[in-house]
């Protein structure tokens, strides 16, 4: 079944790109499609029946050398299954949502057929991305990782003919190379150290790796942090994390549904999963921990402030999603990975309603993104509307205070934030909590600026705006069920009690005594079994320290150090920290009402008085101005430098010294004839080889 | 069949000889015959060559279906081939009849065209195989002619400075080379490659000139196949001669000297520096594993700035060509391993690139990046192919162009981690030159009036690349075809390497780790 729901995206993809010719646009799109909900059915009956035994298929043999030993596979866990219903029903559903949206595109002409392709590029890109999640080993999952690089890349650069698309394509590959530089010298690296790149001899390994020193390049590091450090630079790359994320707001150049399924709810979030897969090296590597967090909160923070100031819907979407993956890191990198998974989940729901609900509104608009030709449609596209709301209160984080009823945002937001304060990162958890705030200020702005208020823009547009086809309509309601319930649904398996999220992730806990100190007789609890007869097993304020985690690295989906424990500590933070994004996310709102509702001219005012910091924001804080200073220009310059003076000015000029002393004299030997050169070489040749051969028989005889 | 390895080398020399002896007239039927004899010819030296295939024990590291006879005046002829060649000598007759195909629309002297080709083909598959000093050396420098005249012929305007180039750095390397085989002869006193292999060369460090040697004269010797080698391969800085070869040749010249002609260099590493100069190459690692490191960056670097297509290629070749030495020079398993596949799939990869650029040359007679522009608007299928191969050269994983890459630096990392470091921002270098090459020539519109009535690829040109994307898959998904078969023979050349070492009181260097 796993085998059967992993390669079912490829063979859509293939029969859909290669066969439409053969069976038609609409029958090869279906195909597509019917494959993936086909993947999707699969992918959660594998989520529902998961019963916490880590499962390890074969494929296929793969790279082999030496002691190197790797194969196509699937490893099955519990965190596998997570990303396997968040890929398949996200895809899915954007698939089905891009019958309606890019149907009659007017970036073709007539008679062009580019939906086959589109259909194909997302099934290969979902077929690549579950190769990622369900690998075994490191490279298969590097497999996934440069696969889905490309999907992006195709998908980004769709319109081949629109320059800034090519541009951003190309960007989004090279800025993500940046960052597989650094996985890649990760592998490497595991691979000396361990002899293997498999999961299990990995994870079992880690506790050891903490203790090597390893010389790499001009000085001697602790092993686990330095791999834990290079992997986490993948992971940069490919989650668009500050230094290396200026590729996502570009890649907006793309099609609205890639958007929705690539940049926000599934590729992005492969760093995330590469943190949490890791967790067992994680856990041993302190400093490359402590980094984690402190990149993650930094891009909550910036991305969000960059986010307040966009005008196009799209790349204000980008933004915060850029932040929300930030917020990922935080809760990752205090050591809370099933919090980090959390929002993952959430944030794929209602992120990808978000993008899907502005594909929805650019549709009506007749493809204009930018907001300030919006204005008032509430009335004209309400199911968009209401979605979008939805979403909007998902991702703000609307719920109620100290209780575990809220939209999926306000459960996993919260978690993320608590576990900042508990896992001991002031610096992370004020971030975040500011963050919060302007999360909550630029997502009603939009919605603000979107649906309230006058119509702006062009007349003729508005009149004409209309609500989009019905295959658009049921992925944003599906989509908007999951954006209230999931956190609701799953609060308890990712951020419920140690016995609770162990038996989700089938990690084996252990009794604790009421100090929290771990008991002997962990490893008899069993995988995923809690010994819940006595009845601790219930959430009562006591039975928080009934559990503690006791797997080895490698049991279960995700590994907690022994002296873990955020979770419980996470759990008995204070009230005003729980409070706190809460109280962000109001202040959030009322500004954006002030801003947008009460008084809209005072954006522009504040915008005029405080033109550079608006202008800082604007402008993304200049990164791609400093990029294109620091490494574009001088790359450039150094390869014309390299080739006009090293190739032609020193190597060349050198033989040319050589070649006019040289040369001549054979010219004059061989004649004028071009061809007589080439004789003259033979001649040479056949003469170098005569003299051997003398020298030789003379030679042997002698012997 | 006892001398299948004969057999398959000289199909194509008799081939040649059919044509220059029967074959007469210029006219169009003359024409047709000479494409079809040699098209005949290389398939069924191919067809033949899958004897050698699957007839082939893996598990034997030694030298099998050996031939030995006596030959002129007291040389021995003998061939055989061993895992680290064999595939060398499938590489080749499998891309032979390709390059047959491609040259369907020559049309000036193509009888003459097409018997250079099938000498060549018989050369180069006599590098491969021979097992003594003077028949490696006949048709390692003898391979050269029939280029030189390619080039020369049906090569482009500048023909003549790119052959000077190329004469000029070949000609110091073949004589240094020629030199350390006379000594060699006289140490060992045979000129048996097999024995040559077991043979201890002196190792014990001298004076010469006031200069400490150290190694004594294996690296002497070393130095003076390095240079013939790395002229070949070829490594920076004596590369330059390549691009200009490149591209003054047509473009079956530039697929054979870039797929076949280019690994002999590699190749002549992996059967006389390692095994037989093991103290020489040891003490030279650092020199060449840095010299690979800087080729990688620097004719990255380079190629990023080129207008002319296959010199942007020619330069990505070189750079591929850096991750083959510097995973010899790691002398371990998965260095070596990813050498010689990093061999085989730039075979195809850069084969396949050359063919491409020769498409469109074939269309519109330019190599001009700027010419081009929104082919992808009238050239579907070539859009696909040439991403698809594009994708080879960056190294996607799923594509050969992986496996050897990652291997060859994960044996570098083992060996020096700066190497490794450097070389691995090779996968980003290469990313910005091969897209933004493909950006500029299959996307955006089309706006050049010139390329609006442009064709797709014929039937003929997508067969030539059908066989080529079939290896960059099946290498890439599976490549157990691979390194089952080199496995083995890898395994004992290191584990020799490592003996010898030892036996002169050496320890491989590599990285060092402390618990």
């Amino acid at each position: 079944m796993e085998t059967i729901l992993l390669f079912a995206p490829l063979v859509g993809a293939i029969l859909c790109g290669f066969g439409y010719k053969y069976i038609g646009e609409k029958a090869a799109m279906w195909t597509a499609t019917g494959m993936l909900f086909l993947s999707a059915f699969l992918s959660w009956i594998s989520f529902v029946t998961f019963d916490g035994v880590t499962q390890h298929i074969e494929v296929l043999r793969w790279i082999e050398s030496g002691s190197l030993s790797t194969s196509w596979g699937i490893r099955l866990d519990r965190l596998t299954t997570i990303m396997l219903i968040v890929i398949t029903t996200v895809s899915s559903l954007v698939h089905l949502y891009s019958f309606g949206y890019m149907d009659k595109d007017p970036q073709w002409k007539e008679g062009e057929s580019y939906k086959p392709r589109f259909f194909a590029y997302l099934s290969f890109f979902t077929f690549a991305m579950l190769m990622l999640v369900t690998s075994d080993n490191l490279v298969q999952m590097f497999f996934g990782w440069e696969g889905v690089g490309v999907a992006s890349y195709l998908l980004i650069g769709f319109y081949y003919r629109k320059p800034t698309a090519n541009a951003a394509a190309i960007k989004a590959f090279v800025v993500n190379r940046v960052g597989d530089f650094g996985f890649a010298l990760g592998i490497f690296g595991l691979f000396f150290l361990t002899d293997s790149i498999n999961f299990n001899d990995v994870f079992a390994a880690a506790p050891k790796l903490a203790e090597t020193q390893l010389t790499f390049l001009w000085t001697e590091w602790n092993a686990a942090n330095l791999l834990a450090f290079l992997l986490f630079v993948g992971a940069m790359g490919k989650s668009a994390q500050l230094f290396l994320h200026t590729w996502l707001p570009d890649a907006m150049e793309g099609p609205t549904p890639v958007s929705a399924l690539i940049h926000a709810a599934t590729m992005v979030t492969a760093g995330v999963f590469l943190v949490c897969r890791m967790s067992p090296l994680m856990e041993f590597a302190p400093e490359a921990m402590a980094f984690v967090t402190v990149v993650g909160a930094s891009t909550a923070f910036f991305a969000a402030t960059v986010g307040l100031v966009q005008t196009d819907i799209k790349r204000v979407i980008a933004y915060s999603t850029c932040s929300q993956l930030g917020y990922m890191f935080v809760a990752a990198g205090v050591g809370m990975y099933s919090a980090a998974m959390f929002h993952l989940l959430t944030h794929a729901f209602f992120k990808a309603l978000l993008f899907l609900g502005a594909g929805s509104v650019i549709n009506a608009m007749h493809h204009e993104q930018e907001m300030t030709e919006y204005g008032g449609l509430r009335k004209k596209i309400p199911f968009t509307y209401w979605s979008m709301m939805i979403g909007t209160l998902a991702i703000t984080g609307v719920g109620i205070p100290l209780t575990h009823i809220g939209f999926a945002g306000f459960l996993s937001k919260d978690a993320i934030i608590e576990s900042a304060y508990a896992g001991g990162s002031g610096y992370g958890f004020w971030l975040l909590v500011v963050a919060a705030a302007m999360t909550s200020f630029y997502s009603w702005r939009l919605m603000f600026l979107t649906f309230f208020g006058k119509a702006r823009g062009d007349k003729h547009t508005h009149d004409h705006a209309h609500e989009s086809p019905i295959t658009m309509l049921i992925p944003l309601g599906v989509l908007s069920v999951g954006a209230v319930l999931a956190g609701m649904l799953w609060y308890g398996s990712f951020f419920g009690h140690a016995d609770q999220v162990g038996k989700f992730y089938g990690i084996p806990v252990a009794e604790a005594s009421a100090h929290g100190e771990t008991s002997d007789h962990g490893e008899d609890a069993g995988h995923g079994e809690p010994a819940a007869d006595d009845g601790h097993g219930e959430a009562t304020a006591e039975g928080e320290h009934h559990y503690v985690f006791a797997g080895k690295p490698g049991e279960g989906g995700l590994y907690f150090g022994k002296d873990n424990t955020v979770l419980d500590d996470a759990h008995a933070a204070p009230v005003w920290v729980k409070v706190s994004p809460f109280i962000a996310m109001l202040g959030g709102l009322l500004m954006a009402i002030w801003f947008y509702i009460i008084n809209p001219s005072l954006p522009g005012r504040l915008a005029t008085a405080q033109k550079p910091l608006y202008l800082f924001f604007k402008n993304k804080w200049y990164f791609d101005e400093l990029y294109n200073v620091i490494f574009v220009k001088p790359a450039l310059a150094i390869g014309r430098f390299l080739w006009k003076r090293g190739d032609g000015g020193t190597i060349d000029g050198f033989l040319n010294g050589v070649a006019m002393g040289v040369v001549p004299f054979f010219t004059r030997l061989a004649g004028r004839a071009q061809t007589g050169f080439i004789f003259t070489y033979a001649f040479w040749m056949v003469l170098g080889i005569a003299a051997l051969v003398t020298w030789m028989s003379i030679g042997g005889g002698a012997h | 069949m006892d001398n299948i390895l004969s057999i398959v080398t000289f199909i194509p020399a008799v081939a040649a000889a059919i044509l220059a002896l029967f074959l007469r007239g210029e006219d169009e039927a003359a024409q047709r015959n000479a494409k079809y004899v040699a098209l005949f010819a290389t398939s069924i030296t191919f067809l033949v060559s899958l004897g050698i295939y699957f007839e082939f024990d893996p598990a034997n590291t030694g030298f099998q279906f050996v031939e030995e006879a006596e030959w002129l005046i007291g040389l021995k002829y003998k061939m055989g081939v061993d895992g680290i060649s064999v595939l060398f000598v499938m590489l080749t007759t499998f891309v032979m009849p390709l390059t047959i195909l491609a040259s369907w629309n020559v049309r000036s002297r193509v009888k003459e065209y097409m018997i250079a080709f099938l000498l060549l083909e018989t050369l180069m598959l006599g590098v491969f195989m021979a097992l003594d000093l003077v028949l490696f050396y006949l048709f390692f420098e003898a391979g050269l002619i029939p280029m030189f005249l390619i080039i020369g012929i049906w090569g482009g305007a500048n023909r003549i400075y790119a052959s000077f180039k190329f004469f000029l750095y070949t000609f110091l390397g073949s004589v240094l080379m020629l030199v350390a085989m006379v000594a060699m002869f006289a140490d060992a006193g045979t000129t048996d490659i097999e024995t040559l292999m077991t043979h201890t060369f002196a190792s014990n460090s001298f004076d010469v000139l006031g200069i400490h040697v150290v190694g004594g004269m294996q690296t002497l010797m070393f130095l003076a196949f390095f240079a013939s080698f790395a002229v070949k391969m070829p490594m920076w800085p004596v590369h330059t001669w390549l691009p200009d070869a490149h591209v003054q040749a047509p473009t079956a010249g530039s697929v054979v000297l870039a797929a076949i002609l280019l690994k002999m260099g590699g190749y002549g590493f992996l059967r006389f520096s390692l095994p037989m100069f093991p103290v020489g190459s040891e003490v030279m690692t650092d020199l060449v594993l840095w010299m690979s490191a800087i080729a990688i960056v620097y004719t990255s670097l380079v190629a990023l700035v080129q207008d002319d297509m296959k010199k942007l290629i020619a330069y990505s070749s070189v750079a591929h060509m850096g991750f083959v030495t510097m995973g010899i020079f790691s002398a371990n398993q998965q260095g070596i391993d990813g050498a010689i596949f990093q061999m085989l799939s730039h075979g195809f990869i850069s084969a396949a690139l050359f063919l491409i650029v020769g498409v469109i040359y074939d269309r519109m007679h330019t190599r001009d990046i700027s010419a081009y522009g929104g082919l992808v608007i009238r050239m579907p299928a070539y859009a696909l192919v040439f991403m698809f191969f594009t994708m080879g050269n960056v190294g996607l994983p799923g594509t050969s162009g992986f496996v050897g890459e990652f291997l060859t630096l994960m044996g570098a990392f083992q060996k020096n981690t700066w190497v490794a470091a450097i070389a691995t921002t090779g996968v980003i270098f290469s990313a910005c030159y091969a897209l933004w090459l493909y950006r500029r020539v299959v996307f955006g519109d089309m706006i050049k009036a010139g390329l609006k009535t442009i064709t797709d690829m014929s039937m003929r040109e997508r067969v030539i690349f059908a066989p080529l994307v079939v290896m960059t898959i099946l290498l890439g998904v599976y490549p157990a075809v691979v390194t089952d078969i080199i496995g083995p023979s890898t395994e004992a050349l290191v584990a020799n390497f490592n003996q010898s070492l030892a036996a002169a009181d050496l320890t491989p260097a590599t990285q060092t780790v402390s618990h």
